[in-house]
C-alpha cells in the first residue's frame, strides 16, 4: 500500500512537472516576454538590463529552473492587464468565489442525483427508471454553456425570477450552480443507481424487511448508507471536474471567480495570469485524482501494485 | 409416401435477411435519422443545401426573428444574427466545421494512440513502462486548461484546436489497444507467424491490428460526441475556432449578449449540438453493445 501511494505520488509530481514544462514552453513560443513588458520606445540598453534581471540571457534550461523555483514559491510575475497586481495574488483573490460556487453546485447535484438514482433503482424497469435514463443521457449531451444561456433566458429574461449574472446573495448562485452541477448529476445518478441495485439484493436488506421495518426506512437508511460508498469515492473526481467546469459557467454568468479570470486573461493575452491559474488548477486537479486513486486502492486491494 | 412438412417461410427469409432485419429493428433508427439530417448531409453538401451565404450578411436584415415569430420571413427560416447572416445556413456550415475538426482529431489521435498502444503492448518492458506513464500523465491533465494555455500562446485557429484535441485523445486509444494487444500476442497464431518469419512490424500491422479494429471503431464513435462537445465548448470560450468561423460554439457565444433581444441566435446552434451529440451517444452505445460488449465501462 505504501508502495502504491509512493508511486502514485511520484506520478502526480511528474504530471505537474509536465504541465509546468508545457506552460513554460508555450510562454516562450508565444514570443519574447520582453516585447510585452517593455514599451515600444524602450532602448536596447533597457532590453539588456531587463533580460539580465529576469535571467533571459541564460540558457533555456537555467531559465526553466528559475521559473520552477519561483513557481514553487507562488511567484508567477505581475499581471499585464491589472497593473501592479501579482498573478498569484489575483488568483488568491478570486479563488473563494469559485470554491463557493463549486461547493454549492456539488450540493445541488447531490441533492438532485441521490433521490433520482435511488428511485430509479427501486423502481427498476418502470417509468421512473426510464426518466432517469433520459436525464443521464441529457447530462452527457447538453453543452453546459448552452444550458446556462437557456436557464438565463427562461428564468432571468422571460420570468424575471433570478438575476442573470454577477455575484451576490443566494439567488445569484442558483442558476450558475445548476449549470455547473448538471453534468455531474448524470454521473452521480448512474453510480447511485447501480450500487443501489447491488445493495437491494443483499441478505441484510431482506432481513430488515422480514423484521418489518417500514420500506422507506429500509431504502433510505439501510440501503443508501451502503450504496453511498461508491459515489463517495467518485466525488473527488467530480471536485476536479467542477473546477475546470467553472471556467465555462463563470464565463456564461460573469461570476467573478478564477474561471472568468483565466478566460479574460487568455483574451487579453495576459500570460502571467494564465500560467498562475493553470498551475493552481492543475495542482488541484492532479491532487484530486491522486486522492481518488488512493481511496480506490484502499477500498479495492486488487488495484494496488504488486 | 410420408408428407414432408416444410415450414412456409416467406421468400426473403434467408437467415441473414431475418437476422439483418432484427438488427435493423433494434437499431436506433430515430437517432440515426436525426444524425444524418443534422450532421452528415448538411456537412457534405453545405454549399448546395444552405439557402444563403454563411459568411456574408446584409445589415438591413439583421436580427430577424425566426419565421413563426412576428416579423419573421420565409427568407430566413431560423432568423438572422447580429450581422444579418442567415442562421440556418450558418448552422449547416457549422455542421461541416464540427465534423471536419472532430474527424481529423479522432483520426490522427486514434492513429498515434493505436501505434503507441501496439508497440507498448507487443514489446512490453521498458518501452511499455514509458508509454504507459505518458498515458497516465496525459489522462491526468486538465482538458480545458491545456487548451486555454495553448490558445493564449499561439492564438485560436483550426490547427490549435485540432492539436489540443489530439493531445487529449490519443491516450485512451493507446490504453485500449495495449490491453488488447497483451492478450492477443499470447495466442498461437502470433507465435506461428513469428516462426514463419514475419517481422515484428508485420505481426503488429497484419495480425494484431485487425483484431483490435472493432474496439477502435466503438471507441471512436463514442468519442465523436465528446469531441464535438469539447470543440464547441472551447470555441464558446474563445479558445477554439476563430470568431469568423461558423462553428456552433462560436455562434452560441455570439448570441449570449443578445439573449434579451434575440434569443434565437444562441438557441438554435445549441439545439444542433445537443441533438448531434445525443444521437452520436446513442449510436455509440448501440455499436458497443453489438461489436464489443466488453467495453461496457468506457
Amino acid at each position: 500500500m505504501q508502495r502504491f501511494i509512493a508511486i502514485r505520488f511520484l506520478q502526480s509530481l511528474v504530471a505537474l512537472l509536465v504541465m509546468s514544462v508545457i506552460v513554460f514552453g508555450l510562454a516562450r513560443i508565444s514570443g519574447d516576454p520582453l516585447d510585452v513588458m517593455l514599451p515600444i520606445e524602450a532602448l536596447p540598453e533597457d532590453y539588456e538590463r531587463l533580460s539580465k534581471y529576469w535571467g533571459l540571457d541564460k540558457p533555456i534550461t537555467t531559465q526553466y529552473a528559475i521559473f520552477l523555483k519561483k513557481a514553487v514559491q507562488g511567484d508567477f510575475g505581475n499581471s499585464l492587464k491589472y497593473q501592479g497586481k501579482s498573478a498569484m495574488g489575483l488568483v488568491a483573490e478570486r479563488l473563494p468565489a469559485t470554491l463557493e460556487l463549486a461547493g454549492f453546485a456539488l450540493l445541488i447535484s447531490a441533492l438532485i442525483a441521490l433521490p433520482i438514482g435511488v428511485l430509479a433503482a427501486v423502481a427498476k424497469g418502470t417509468g421512473w427508471d426510464a426518466a432517469a435514463k433520459v436525464v443521464a443521457l441529457l447530462g452527457q449531451s447538453l453543452p453546459v454553456f448552452w444550458l446556462g444561456i437557456v436557464l438565463m433566458w427562461v428564468f432571468a429574461v422571460m420570468l424575471g425570477w433570478l438575476p442573470s449574472s454577477g455575484r451576490g446573495g443566494l439567488q445569484h448562485m442558483i442558476m450558475p450552480a445548476i449549470t455547473l452541477g448538471w453534468f455531474q448529476v448524470a454521473a452521480i445518478m448512474r453510480l447511485v443507481r447501480s450500487s443501489m441495485l447491488e445493495v437491494l439484493d443483499t441478505e441484510f436488506v431482506k432481513l430488515a424487511r422480514i423484521k418489518g421495518i417500514p420500506e422507506w426506512k429500509v431504502i433510505w437508511k439501510h440501503c443508501l448508507r451502503n450504496a453511498g460508498i461508491a459515489p463517495l469515492t467518485f466525488f473527488a473526481i467530480i471536485a476536479g471536474s467542477l473546477l475546470t467546469g467553472s471556467v465555462v459557467t463563470e464565463t456564461v454568468f460573469t461570476w467573478p471567480g478564477v474561471g472568468l479570470l483565466v478566460v479574460d486573461a487568455v483574451r487579453s493575452r495576459d500570460f502571467q495570469v494564465v500560467q498562475a491559474v493553470v498551475i493552481v488548477f492543475a495542482g488541484i486537479f492532479i491532487l484530486a485524482n491522486l486522492i481518488v486513486d488512493i481511496l480506490y486502492a484502499y477500498l479495492d486491494p486488487r488495484i494496488r501494485y504488486q | 409416401m410420408p408428407q414432408l412438412t416444410t415450414r412456409t417461410l416467406p421468400w426473403y427469409a434467408v437467415p441473414w435477411v431475418v437476422t439483418g432485419w432484427r438488427e435493423i429493428k433494434r437499431y436506433p433508427l430515430v437517432s440515426l435519422a436525426i444524425l444524418l439530417f443534422f450532421l452528415v448531409i448538411p456537412a457534405v453538401f453545405a454549399p448546395w443545401v444552405a439557402p444563403h451565404d454563411a459568411f456574408l450578411g446584409s445589415l438591413s436584415d439583421r436580427l430577424q426573428p425566426p419565421v413563426w415569430q412576428y416579423g419573421g420571413t420565409m427568407e430566413h427560416i431560423l432568423g438572422t444574427d447580429k450581422l444579418g447572416r442567415d442562421m440556418l445556413s450558418r448552422i449547416i456550415f457549422g455542421a461541416r466545421v464540427s465534423l471536419i475538426v472532430s474527424m481529423i482529431a479522432i483520426f490522427v489521435g486514434g492513429f498515434i494512440g493505436t501505434a503507441l498502444g501496439l508497440i507498448s503492448g507487443y514489446f512490453g518492458g521498458r518501452i511499455d513502462a514509458v508509454i504507459m506513464r505518458l498515458v497516465d500523465i496525459s489522462l491526468s491533465l486538465p482538458t480545458i486548461l491545456l487548451a486555454l494555455v495553448l490558445v493564449a500562446a499561439v492564438g485560436p485557429s483550426f490547427g490549435t484546436v485540432i492539436t489540443v484535441l489530439i493531445v487529449l485523445l490519443w491516450a485512451r486509444y493507446a490504453r485500449l489497444v495495449r490491453g488488447e494487444t497483451l492478450a492477443i500476442k499470447e495466442l498461437d497464431f502470433i507465435a506461428r507467424a513469428r516462426v514463419a518469419g514475419a517481422s515484428h512490424t508485420r505481426i503488429m500491422v497484419r495480425y494484431i491490428f485487425p483484431n483490435v479494429v472493432n474496439s477502435l471503431i466503438v471507441l471512436a464513435t463514442l468519442q465523436v460526441g465528446y469531441v464535438i462537445l469539447l470543440e464547441s465548448t472551447l470555441s464558446f470560450l474563445g479558445a477554439g475556432l476563430p470568431r469568423a468561423e461558423p462553428a456552433w460554439g462560436v455562434m452560441v457565444a455570439d448570441g449570449r449578449e443578445l439573449i434579451v433581444t434575440a434569443w434565437w441566435v444562441s438557441m438554435f446552434p445549441g439545439v444542433a449540438i445537443m441533438l448531434t451529440v445525443l444521437s452520436l451517444n446513442l449510436l455509440g452505445d448501440w455499436l458497443r453493445d453489438h461489436l464489443d460488449p466488453k467495453l461496457r465501462n468506457l
